[in-house]
């Protein structure tokens, strides 16, 4: 996907965001760390422009709820903050990718400790597909099918300086 | 829209920025990069956010076992190590001296090796001889051990609190001036933060007594620069007798528990001249930087080594310190936790 496509599929995800949830009112978009900060910051901003609504983005680290402390050890913790009080609220949960699933089973637990949301959704700007969880997004920018060899990397401006979605081999050094 | 890469996978996934270096255990400071010092700290600003919540308890360190294995009386660091690991999730196990099997007089190995065959995860030991956790760490393959007090050796989890107690406030310490003031000679917080300021760029002076300074560590004194190109990372410490002198434009100043023993022992002639000389009051505050800040590792003698206006007055930060402690090891632990898991 190039700059273009991501954008498309963003505008599709905040309009389907509000259609779902009958518009912005109790809102709050909580990104996962890294990459999914940017992406719900950009759905809050297109949300601004287009309804003149401001929703509230928080900031998620799953890094303590994780259940592979073993496989991926010494990881670097930041903050998570969440701008507003998560209780009561319809929490959207936003990521780059929807893989496995135990980063939103993760991400669910980090909530839940954080108070008790009216409800909880998930968007992902990819959906590569291998749950290993009983878990689906609500929301998907774009479906593509992978093979588990393979790694789904997402660059956003915000983070890496430019704007794409590529599928790589793993393990190819 | 396919291509290949030649990196390692984990560079695209963005929570998954290790900490550098390679650690098992905590012994002391020295074997600690700067680099790895401000990873840790940084860790354990994401755990203070924690300890700021309704519900303080994370899931990171289930099903992991640590004991704390003290032969020296603590207050706040053991019960410190215990809050960080059950907050964690982690089970906390306690095990004291004087109501164990070293009573009946079992080794320290052989504490070590049982504790191991239970499935101890991490041990955090205190001890009165220096180098006591570096045994254990050497004769134990499965198990990570932490530093919690040697001897007048090191603290390391203490120095790495006072780090990030000075960092959370004087934002960089690369330049600033730091000042600890007290029996330097018998104090392994003293030693532990030396190796953390100064591998942070910070300008050390130590103060107090003569007979309680230490003595140069190296040829040309504290202050001598490396050779064979290597800097001296205590190349920014020095000694200077004279609190009055010595405080002058000080960004921190840390006092130092003072034991009454050591005035028995004839290492300075009273108490009196001690409180006179030595004591950091508003007088020597104000010597330093306006806005500079006091710490104390605690237990504190007030009225000796601190007065009571300035350990309870606006710039001191004791209170502070302890609640960071309990970050700092919640870090360390997850960062021990997850290398040991991986060996496993």
């Amino acid at each position: 996907m190039d700059a273009d496509e991501i954008r498309r599929a963003v505008t599709r995800m905040f309009h389907e965001i509000l259609e779902r949830n009958h518009g912005a009112d109790g809102l709050l978009l909580a990104g996962i760390r890294t990459r999914g900060v940017p992406l719900a910051e950009r759905l809050a901003e297109q949300i601004r422009q287009a309804e003149n609504v401001s929703i509230p983005v928080g900031r998620l680290d799953i890094n303590l709820y994780r259940d592979d402390l073993s496989e991926r050890p010494r990881m670097r913790i930041r903050p998570t903050t969440m701008p507003v009080d998560v209780a009561g609220r319809t929490v959207v949960l936003v990521d780059d990718v929807l893989y496995t699933g135990r980063t939103v089973r993760a991400a669910m637990d980090a909530i839940s400790d954080l108070g008790r949301p009216l409800r909880i959704q998930a968007a992902a700007l990819v959906d590569r597909g291998h749950r290993e969880l009983p878990i689906r997004a609500d929301f998907v920018g774009k479906n593509i099918p992978t093979r588990q060899m393979e790694l789904v990397r997402v660059r956003f401006n915000e983070t890496d300086g430019i704007d794409d979605v590529c599928i790589l081999e793993r393990g190819t050094a | 829209m396919v291509a290949t890469v030649s990196n390692e996978p984990e560079v695209f996934q963005g929570n998954a920025v290790p900490v550098p270096g390679l650690r098992r255990h905590v012994l002391d400071l020295d074997d600690f990069t700067a680099e790895e010092i401000a990873a840790t700290l940084d860790n354990a600003a994401a755990m203070r956010a924690v300890l700021e919540r309704d519900v303080k308890k994370v899931p990171a360190l289930r099903g992991r076992v640590i004991m704390t294995l003290f032969y020296e009386a603590s207050t706040r660091t053991r019960i410190s190590f215990e809050e960080a690991g059950k907050i964690l999730s982690a089970d906390v196990i306690n095990m004291t001296a004087s109501a164990s099997s070293i009573e009946k007089g079992e080794s320290l190995l052989n504490t070590g090796l049982t504790l191991q065959a239970m499935g101890v995860d991490v041990i955090v030991v205190r001890h009165p001889h220096a180098g006591a956790p570096h045994f254990l760490a050497r004769n134990l393959s499965n198990v990570a051990v932490i530093n919690a007090g040697d001897g007048a050796h090191a603290h390391p989890t203490q120095g790495l609190l006072d780090l990030y107690t000075a960092r959370e406030h004087l934002g960089g310490l690369s330049g600033r001036k730091v000042v600890i003031v007290g029996d330097v000679l018998h104090s392994r917080v003293a030693r532990s933060a030396v190796w953390g300021f100064a591998k942070a760029g910070a300008q050390v002076i130590l103060s107090g007594p003569p007979t309680l300074m230490p003595d140069p560590l190296t040829p040309g004194g504290w202050g001598a620069a490396g050779n064979n190109g290597v800097a001296n990372p205590l190349a920014n410490v020095s000694v200077e007798s004279d609190l009055d002198a010595a405080i002058e434009g000080a960004d921190l100043v840390m006092a130092l528990r003072l034991q009454s023993e050591r005035q028995q022992r004839g290492f300075f002639p009273s108490l009196r001249e001690y409180i006179r000389r030595w004591q950091v009051n508003d007088a020597r505050m104000a010597r330093a930087n306006h806005d500079a800040l006091l710490m104390h590792p605690g237990p504190m003698n007030e009225g000796i080594e601190v007065s009571s206006g300035v350990a309870h007055g606006e710039r001191s930060l004791i209170e502070e310190q302890v609640t960071n402690g309990v970050a700092i090891r919640m870090a360390l632990l997850y960062q021990l936790a997850g290398a040991v898991a991986v060996e496993n």
